[in-house]
């Protein structure tokens, strides 16, 4: 038991540092998920992924692998993007689903040919599908820093945002933060994405954000332990893919995917709230 | 005076059409007025113009110095995500934002004014229920106990008893008769005429501009209503420019 759950971490820094970050990224972005789900946005951070791309690129350009350069870059692009989108869904007659698409598409586009003009493929695989295996202490330090950011101001603007989520007409009767809210709200999910692809790539960062809130929508009708669950799931999402691929020598990012996607498949074949097996299975109904 | 509301010349419409055109008048602070009128007439729009919602092409709404945010309104079609995953208590709740607002705690007098708030529309017993278990009747319900804490001078409705059934309609405007009694300024959206008769002093028949506006039995008169019937609902393509509006 000690050799399978306990001893890879005991025995290799890599593995405590691979832990570390992926715990703390799962703290930060399953909120995200949850509530990018709950708005019916739930593609909105593959997309946004895809946006990152061409910053973190022009910062591969400038300063080589190096973080700072590729994180700022990463950040401007996906700030951009996103406020792009937000302005043009509300001042055009384009929705927000089609003004994104196009800005992230462009991007993504000036992204690749920017890598490839000038890296390698295997530069462009390292951007997309990261290395959880080796985080440095400045990469550990961006990713808890950011989840401190993301949980300090999902606090301050938890009760619009779920207000903004649920009622946006009310919200807007009754005070002008809707859109502030929106904004914050849309930053602090690139923020993590940024964070994310370190560790697990612009692609597979969406993955720890999306896979736990899914499957923590199958546990619980309450907003409160949705969140609780989520975090709860990327956790173990972590551990189990890290445990996974130390075993069987698999990739450690895309094994943290998978084990997520594992937690997936299990809530949703046996979750209480709306799974399919309350829904081969109904229960018989109550008088009243 | 506070939850008066005057319009002033004011026309407000969709990409250049007006839907209210070149309304003037006055609803006093503490009246209880129908507004009723052909589909189309402007009804809806008056009343997100009043909010703000909408801007007005011409002319202007004066709320007296009320914020447009003390101004508590219900839309006709709520939009309501009701698979969002929340209860009927926290959404009655969010009824206390302005006394609350973004960060103040819920506390114990809060509860005891949510939990009256929903025995006053017959919801006690829901609270724990999900929002997307309730029937449309008891959506309306429960909206209607967001109002009551919104504890707003000025009260918008939109068709608020549409498919709604008799005994919660009667509940409804009970309602509606407390706020009026508070000396809240109450102004509704109905097509019901019978209700509209037996429930509402004022009325104002609106068909873009306003065929008839003061008491109710006048304004209800049979020549008005058959010369509201005349409006031509669909707007002209090739409409002129207004010239009231140079």
């Amino acid at each position: 038991m000690y050799d399978l759950l306990i001893a890879p971490f005991a025995d290799f820094g890599f593995m405590r540092r691979a832990l570390v970050g992926g715990v703390a990224l799962s703290v930060g972005a399953a909120p995200m998920g949850v509530f990018l789900m709950l708005r019916r946005m739930s593609l909105t951070g593959d997309a946004m992924a895809h946006a990152i791309l061409p910053g973190a690129a022009v910062g591969f350009l400038v300063a080589g692998l190096s973080l700072p350069a590729m994180t700022i870059g990463g950040l401007i692009a996906g700030v951009l993007v996103a406020l792009l989108s937000g302005v043009v869904a509300r001042v055009t007659v384009l929705k927000e689903d089609a003004a994104l698409a196009a800005f992230y598409l462009v991007s993504l586009a000036l992204g690749v040919t920017i890598v490839s003009m000038r890296g390698s493929n295997v530069d462009l695989l390292h951007v997309l599908f990261g290395t959880v295996l080796a985080l440095d202490d400045a990469a550990l330090i961006l990713i808890a820093g950011i989840t401190s950011l993301t949980l300090g101001t999902l606090a301050l603007i938890y009760r619009p945002l779920v207000l903004e989520c649920l009622d946006p007409g009310f919200l807007r009767s009754v005070s002008r933060s809707g859109g502030p809210v929106y904004l914050a709200f849309l930053a602090l999910v690139v923020l993590n994405l940024v964070g994310g692809f370190q560790a697990l790539g612009t692609l597979l960062a969406v993955g720890i954000m999306m896979l736990p809130a899914a499957a923590a929508r199958f546990w619980t009708d309450d907003i409160t332990g949705m969140l609780l669950l989520a975090t709860l799931g990327g956790v173990l999402a972590t551990v189990a893919g890290l445990l996974g691929s130390y075993h069987l020598g698999a990739p450690s990012g895309p094994a943290i995917i998978l084990a997520a996607g594992c937690l997936y498949l299990l809530s949703l074949v046996f979750g209480p709230v709306g799974g399919l097996m309350r829904h081969l299975r109904p229960r018989r109904h109550l008088e009243a | 005076m506070r939850g008066a509301i005057r319009f002033d010349n004011l026309t407000l419409g969709y990409d250049r059409h007006p839907a209210v055109h070149h309304l003037d008048g006055r609803i006093e602070a503490g009246s209880l007025t129908a507004i009723v009128g052909p589909n189309g007439g402007g009804k809806s729009t008056l009343l997100k113009g009043i909010v703000g919602a909408l801007k007005p092409f011409s002319g202007r709404v004066d709320l007296g110095g009320l914020d447009a945010r003390e101004v508590a309104y219900l839309p006709q079609a709520a939009d309501i995500d009701r698979s969002f995953p929340m209860s009927v208590y926290d959404l009655v709740a969010m009824g206390l934002w302005r006394s609350r607002g973004m960060f103040g705690g819920i506390g114990k007098k809060d509860h005891t004014h949510i939990s009256e708030a929903m025995a006053a529309v017959g919801l006690e017993g829901f609270e724990r229920r999900a929002i997307g278990t309730l029937s449309g009747g008891q959506m309306q319900r429960a909206l209607f106990a967001r109002l009551l804490l919104q504890d707003a001078p000025v009260i918008l409705l939109d068709e608020p008893f549409t498919a709604i059934d008799a005994r919660t309609t009667a509940d409804l405007l009970a309602l509606v008769a407390r706020w009026h009694q508070e000396s809240r300024t109450v102004v509704a959206v109905l097509h019901d005429l019978e209700t509209v008769k037996k429930h509402f002093p004022e009325t104002l028949l609106l068909a873009r501009g306003a065929v008839a506006w003061g008491a109710t039995r006048d304004a209800l008169s049979p020549e008005h209503l058959l010369e509201a019937r005349r409006m031509v609902e669909a707007f002209d393509p090739h409409a002129h420019y207004c010239k009231a509006a140079s």
